[in-house]
């Protein structure tokens, strides 16, 4: 079991080594993104410092929707993913590994760039780590939630769109304690309960989404 | 018989041999029963079965919610006292809080009939599932704007970002959400199963919305209605909400039953039953 799940993992990785691109232009977009709000607002430092955790982790949940798109075209395309679904393996466990080395090449880069980011911003330096760690719990959440909308618009017309109707609303609690982590530390306050809600998320989302998506990927493969 | 459902019937005519042999291959099927006191229960999970049930019960529930309107908002306006601090602008919320509740409590029946469409894989749980979200998001879109004109005059703000507006406007968002995704796939037995998983991945933002009052404790004030605690409230305005409350629920019902006929007609438009019922209708 957990060798194909192994497997999964190392296949996508590997397919993502080999057409880099696609990993650069999702962590491009994100930082271009987090980089138009100063150009919009005005370089005025006390503002830039408020909105940053706010700017930073939309940023994230948009660049996490956009790489969504390709979590599982590529296999419905050219037929592997039907070969998964007969597969005497349980589809949960490979849609897991699937998801994994999804958010290995596109929520990972995320929380490693998002300090070097938030230093455009002026974010006081003790928060650069409170950053980095509620990306890194949350960010593993909006894969495995985006998951199934991306299972679910699998082969439809006007799917990114489509997706991101469906999959940007599930996505605000995740944003809300997210981005609260750092407005409580930049107040004084402990993260520590906005971590552990997210990790409460995240492990909810670990146990359940892989049954939903899995469910999801067979109605639209059918 | 109205002239959608004429028309409908009259295509239903037209193109009767088409999609015979999916309607064949649905009968083969075996039908789940579940029998409680001589009636089977299921009987009513059939289409043909509960297209003249629900042909008979809209004009019940579409008077009761008419008379119940006329009422609650008759008790609202004119019977109930003055709120001491809010003064006339708090009457608002006999439209606001039955709109809210539905909207609400419509996402779970939704959820709860995709939950059905999925487990039992009856053709009529997705319809019904199909059939709610518009009123669902009716009543949201309803709650959302009354809360708006209550809150100008009271908070001094048509918007506020507290938690339980967003989540309100989150759950518009999932009804659209819904709604877009069974719009963009062209089977409807795929479009109920999709939109059935959405519901329900989406129903754990009900809690979210109902406890958001008490988790982020802002500014929206708690609720005033509560089945432990007596309420606090004059009782004329209790009143007055129950019957609009009331008022909501008839009017979902028969609205959702008029629709889930007209999807009837239009999934089964070539059944031999819808063709056979036309003519037992107008001979």
């Amino acid at each position: 079991m957990l060798s194909v799940l192994r497997t999964v993992i190392h296949r996508d990785l590997l397919l993502a080594l080999r057409r880099r691109a696609d990993v650069a232009t999702v962590l491009l977009f994100f930082v271009i993104v987090v980089s138009l709000f100063p150009l919009g607002i005005g370089p005025e430092p006390n503002l830039l410092r408020a909105i940053a955790p706010g700017v930073i982790w939309v940023a994230a949940l948009l660049s996490c929707m956009l790489a969504l798109a390709r979590l599982f075209a590529a296999d419905f395309a050219d037929g592997t993913l039907e070969q998964m679904l007969v597969s005497a393996t349980p589809l949960g466990l490979i849609v897991a590994g699937k998801v994994a080395a999804h958010w290995l090449t596109s929520g990972l880069p995320l929380v490693l760039i998002a300090p070097v980011l938030a230093l455009q911003f002026d974010l006081n330096q003790s928060l650069l780590g409170v950053l980095a760690l509620s990306l890194l719990i949350g960010t593993p959440v909006l894969s495995l939630i985006g998951a199934i909308g991306a299972a679910l618009t699998l082969g439809l017309r006007g799917g990114g769109v489509l997706l991101a109707l469906l999959v940007l609303p599930l996505y605000v609690p995740v944003l809300i304690i997210g981005a609260g982590a750092l407005d409580a530390a930049a107040a004084g306050l402990s993260a520590l309960p906005h971590f552990l809600l997210l990790a409460a998320l995240l492990v909810l989302a670990a146990a359940f989404t892989p049954w939903a998506i899995a469910a999801s990927l067979r109605i639209s493969a059918e | 018989m109205s002239n959608r459902l004429r028309v409908a019937c009259s295509t239903a005519v037209r193109d009767d041999t088409f999609l015979k042999t999916q309607i064949i291959s649905d009968r083969s099927v075996n039908q789940p029963t579940l029998v409680i006191g001589n009636i089977n229960w299921f009987r009513y999970a059939s289409p043909q079965a509960f297209f003249p049930l629900a042909g008979a019960m809209i004009p019940w529930f579409a008077w009761a919610a008419a008379l119940l309107c006329v009422a609650g908002l008759y008790v609202g306006f004119f019977v109930a006292p003055t709120d001491q601090q809010q003064g006339e602008a708090y009457r608002i919320i006999f439209i606001h809080v039955a709109a809210a509740w539905m909207s609400m409590f419509i996402y779970l029946v939704m959820a709860f009939w995709a939950g059905v469409g999925l487990v039992f894989n009856t053709r009529l749980s997705g319809m019904m599932a199909t059939a709610l979200a518009p009123t669902g998001a009716l009543f949201t879109f309803i709650a959302l704007w009354t809360g708006a004109l209550w809150g100008k005059p009271t908070w001094g703000a048509w918007w506020v970002w507290d938690a339980r507006l967003t989540s309100e406007l989150i759950l518009l968002f999932l009804y659209f959400g819904f709604m877009a995704l069974q719009a963009a796939i062209d089977e409807p037995r795929r479009a109920d199963r999709a939109g059935a998983v959405l519901a329900l991945v989406g129903v754990v933002n009900i809690p979210i919305i109902y406890y958001s009052v008490k988790w982020w404790n802002t500014l929206h004030q708690g609720a005033s209605v509560s089945l432990t605690g007596a309420p606090t409230m004059a009782a004329t305005m209790l009143t007055g909400m129950l019957l609009m409350a009331l008022a909501a629920w008839m009017y979902s019902i028969a609205a959702s039953l008029h629709r889930v006929r007209s999807i009837i007609l239009e999934r089964e438009r070539s059944a031999d039953w819808l063709v056979k019922y036309r003519h037992t209708v107008e001979p």
